[in-house]
């Protein structure tokens, strides 16, 4: 055991939480309607109780409990029995295997707060308590376990995902892609670009989720030591690096570099280094902001606005497609000389790797589109997915929380 | 009595309400309101997304005048909110048949100053 590791860890996972509320929260919530702002305020925040709560009693043991065939944990640890003081060697020898369960359970959280971006303004909130619940269960647990825990099919393939390119930014992007498309748009949607309420909440949102993000990638680590430090370091520069590259290719293409592109393209960064951040150095971390950048500037300026589907607040845009461009980069960027425990990639004469990403990326795909997919359709059968339309012309806030965050009048 | 409402640019107001005080007009509601006249919008710009001509910030001022001082009221209000382009915003003027002071009930141009 070692104190300065469970520190770091303890004060990672505190910074992970962080990023779901307030940062995540009022990331989305200021891009949304004023009508609208209280009910992402409110998913966020209930997203934090509900997961933890399943995180504890059977989520955990699902994604990292005593491996059953690789694809799943064992209920052993339910309740978290035996999860206490005593390091759990498989994971960390100098943690308390209960700061490991603590930091694994903000990730679990983030994940389908993510999704979030992709049905705002028009979910019903009994819907979504429901759906998260069982997305958690069916499609995060699982997938953590495959990627992460000892004995999981991916780990053993050899995927490289440092701290949750595939398993919490693919995962969650491509789900929310499918909801979108299942959902469909919101009413109005066709007719004008649906403007932010609040972008000062916007951006002081993505401030703290570029600050809890060094929890997240970082702490991965789970210890405070070199490799640490590396994650930290790269995960800074890309994100840096992808938040100017963002700006100025709106400058060039639209006439104004705006701080919403900045914010947005800094959070393109933070989930495309994501995976990448313990395996690569800062200068190619700097190469992978840049390429995100230009790739999500794509996606959501172009080809979204092609092909007309209503993804909100661009969480396929920005997790699915960042998240995909940095578990692909990894593959490129990976080098041993970083991570003795990682592998090389294509760049450093290992093209293996890349084939081993791109493997596991397309089975996250195809795995949480038709999980997505049929969780969607068990919800939406029977309690109905999508606010009735007069709730959602009147807002989510005052159908679905019966409170208003704005007064005009006194 | 006149009831005078004009649309003035937002940064124009202290000037208005300065030429307005020199002349003993001294009472008005003033408001902000969104709107477009032959000015046009800017364009706004979300996530790649363009928005022409979104409504423009102005303010509005409400004043109630008997007869006397409505050639003073517009004079005051030209001269403190002009710049000579486009978007320096309107007067309009209509007739206004009934004022009541809440307080003491008085009612007609004894109510209005």
């Amino acid at each position: 055991m070692n104190s300065g590791d469970t520190a770091w860890v303890l004060m990672a996972s505190a910074l992970v939480l962080l990023m779901s509320i307030p940062g995540l929260a009022f990331f989305y919530g200021g891009l949304v309607r004023r009508k609208n702002v209280l009910s992402i305020l409110m998913q966020c925040f209930i997203i934090v109780c509900v997961v933890s709560l399943q995180w504890m009693l059977f989520g955990y043991s699902l994604a990292f409990g005593p491996d059953f065939h690789g694809i799943i944990g064992k209920l052993d640890w339910i309740g978290l029995a035996g999860v206490g003081a005593a390091p759990n060697p498989d994971y960390s020898k100098t943690i308390p295997h209960s700061v490991f369960m603590i930091f694994q359970a903000m990730f679990a959280i983030i994940t389908p707060a993510l999704i979030i971006g992709a049905y705002a303004e028009r979910v019903k909130f009994s819907a979504f308590l429901v759906f998260t619940l069982l997305w958690t269960t069916l499609v995060y647990d699982p997938l953590a376990h495959w990627v992460w825990a000892v004995g999981g099919w991916m780990r053993n393939l050899g995927a490289l995902d440092f701290a949750g390119g595939i398993v919490v930014h693919v995962s969650s992007g491509i789900s929310a892609l499918v909801l979108a498309l299942l959902l469909g748009k919101r009413i109005g949607y066709n007719h004008k670009p649906i403007r932010p309420h609040n972008l000062p909440f916007t951006v002081l949102g993505a401030a703290l989720l570029w600050f809890g993000w060094f929890g997240f990638n970082a702490g991965s680590a789970l210890a405070a030591d070199g490799l640490a430090a590396n994650a930290f370091v790269t995960t800074h520069i890309a994100t840096a690096a992808a938040g100017i590259t963002w700006a100025l290719i709106e400058w060039w293409h639209n006439g104004s570099p705006t701080i919403l592109g900045a914010a947005t393209g800094a959070v393109a960064g933070l989930v495309a280094v994501t995976p990448a951040c313990g395996f690569v150095n800062p200068m190619n971390a700097m190469f992978i902001g840049m390429i995100v950048a230009l790739v999500c500037y794509i996606a959501v300026a172009i080809i979204k606005g092609k092909l007309g589907y209503d993804d909100s607040l661009d969480a396929f845009g920005v997790h699915g497609v960042g998240g995909t461009v940095g578990t692909i980069a990894t593959g490129f960027f990976a080098e041993k000389a970083v991570n003795a425990a990682g592998n090389n990639g294509l760049l450093f004469g290992n093209a293996h790797q890349l084939y081993v990403q791109s493997l596991s990326l397309l089975f996250t795909v195809v795995f949480a589109a038709v999980m997505t997919f049929v969780i969607y359709k068990i919800v939406d059968a029977f309690i109905g997915m999508r606010v009735e339309e007069h709730n959602e012309i009147v807002g989510l806030d005052l159908t679905q929380q019966s409170e208003a965050a704005y007064t005009v009048i006194e | 009595m006149k009831l005078i409402i004009a649309i003035i640019q937002p940064h124009k107001l202290e000037a208005v309400k300065k030429e307005l005080e020199a002349v003993n007009v001294n009472l008005m509601t003033v408001s902000n309101v969104l709107g477009q006249g032959r000015q046009k919008g800017l364009t706004e710009i979300y996530r790649g997304a363009k928005e022409a001509g979104g409504l423009l910030n102005k303010v509005r001022l409400d004043i109630a005048v008997n007869e006397d001082f409505v050639e003073p009221t517009i004079k005051a209000i030209t001269k403190g909110a002009h710049t000579g382009s486009v978007g320096d915003g309107k007067i309009f003027v209509t007739e206004l048949a009934e004022c009541i002071r809440i307080s003491n009930g008085e009612r007609g141009g004894i109510a209005i100053g």
